[in-house]
């Protein structure tokens, strides 16, 4: 399983990996919405916490479909199939691998990023934690979205309708604690649930995205 | 180690393709699949490496022992040969050894980008694979579309003295004369019936 992470990762970095991508896009996204929504620092410190994790969201939604495709046009998801590591071990490395690639960055970049929106100091903990939290989860969902749609031919469209629903909880109590934590409110609440939709999505997915990849390989 | 194949049938895209297959290989033997194209050799094969379940019948080998191989070789473009096989190897919990490279005339090429390579050499470090990893059971598709005479003659040998010569069994889909003295399986006598029943959704298109 080791051997795997470490040729997803080794992949990801090399040319046409799509590695930065997800990156390129959040940071983009970030600096283009004061543009929009004018300099008014109060409604960019009102608007910043949500702002952030769309764009994040929408980030890790970018490069979801290159996480079963590749594997799946060169014939390597078949010859994985084979190997003596079960399918489920297969998604949990590549949404690890997905998480190292997008989430991780995009974690690690929120908080200065923040600083263009005017995000509240006292938020910016609150934010690393609930996107550290929060983003496995995404990927996690999002490698299961990808093994539904595995064999379609320009299944990106289709991938993200499927994912997108499945995203809202995740989204909705991760701004919700980055966003008391600006208020200076408890978020820890917030910040349990999504801690708790992450873990349910790494107890249940595996198998889910396991049987969907079977079915696919037919 | 034996691969044992009983009444065996297989469907592709939910329609039945074949019907009643039956062999038995013992350690070392090798069996040749022929048949029009359409047939079914490369259902059987998917079937038979358990890509996909069987309609009917049973087949018995050890476990963890089959590996699959098709045109489609799981190369990765932007990694370099070694890191290719180093991975498979790694992932069947082997260690990469330099015979294996030898074995496929790879050695001058190890520190190559896989892109860079032709389409024969990418071939060569496909099956070069099957080196690495260590199975016994294979089940080769086509294994030497794209392979020059000389490079067919190198796979033809890896199977004859290295794979078969340790006891290991090969079912093998081609067209062309491999110089293996294996035995061959015609499967046009066991195509279904296009009426055959189960399998087919076709009563609630």
């Amino acid at each position: 399983m080791i051997a795997l992470l470490i040729r997803d990762l080794r992949l990801a970095i090399r040319a046409g990996g799509g590695f930065g991508l997800g990156l390129a896009f959040f940071l983009i996204v970030i600096v283009l919405v004061p543009f929009g929504v004018g300099p008014e620092r109060a409604v960019l410190t009102r608007i910043a916490p949500g702002m952030l994790w769309v764009a994040a969201l929408l980030a890790a939604l970018l490069s979801l479909d290159r996480i079963f495709a590749l594997d799946h046009e060169d014939g390597s998801l078949a010859l994985l199939a084979t190997a003596p590591l079960p399918l489920e071990g297969v998604v949990l490395v590549k949404a690890a691998a997905h998480w190292l690639t997008t989430g991780l960055p995009l974690t690690l970049a929120a908080p200065v990023l923040g600083i263009l929106l005017n995000l509240s100091p006292e938020a910016t903990p609150w934010l690393l934690a609930s996107l550290g939290l929060g983003t496995p989860a995404l990927s996690m969902i999002g490698a299961f979205g990808a093994a539904l749609t595995v064999g379609l031919r320009r299944g990106g469209l289709l991938l993200s309708l499927l994912v997108l629903p499945l995203y809202v909880p995740t989204l909705i109590f991760g701004a919700e604690a980055v966003r008391r934590g600006a208020e200076g409110l408890t978020a820890l609440p917030s910040l349990a649930l999504v801690g708790g939709v992450t873990a349910g999505c790494f107890a249940l997915l595996p198998f889910a995205a396991a049987a969907a990849l079977r079915v696919n390989l037919r | 180690m034996h691969l044992a194949v009983t009444d065996l049938a297989c469907a592709r895209g939910g329609l039945p393709v074949l019907t009643g297959v039956s062999f038995r290989l013992e350690a070392g033997q090798a069996l040749i699949l022929r048949g029009p194209n359409g047939v079914g050799k490369t259902t059987l094969l998917r079937t038979l490496a358990g890509l996909q379940p069987a309609m009917a019948g049973e087949v018995d080998f050890p476990a963890d022992e089959g590996a699959y191989a098709s045109h489609a070789d799981g190369v990765k473009l932007t990694l370099s040969v070694t890191e290719n096989l180093a991975f498979w190897a790694a992932v069947h919990g082997r260690q990469l050894d330099d015979a294996a490279l030898a074995a496929f005339d790879l050695t001058g090429l190890r520190d190559r980008m896989a892109g860079t390579l032709s389409a024969g050499q990418k071939r060569r470090l496909g099956l070069a694979r099957l080196a690495v990893i260590g199975r016994k059971v294979l089940f080769l598709d086509e294994p030497t579309v794209s392979l020059d005479r000389a490079a067919v003659g190198l796979f033809a040998d890896f199977l004859r003295d290295q794979h078969l010569a340790q006891g290991g069994i090969a079912v093998i889909a081609t067209h062309i004369d491999l110089g293996l003295e294996a035995p061959e399986l015609d499967l046009t006598p066991y195509r279904a019936a296009p009426d055959a029943a189960g399998g087919s959704d076709e009563a609630f298109l």
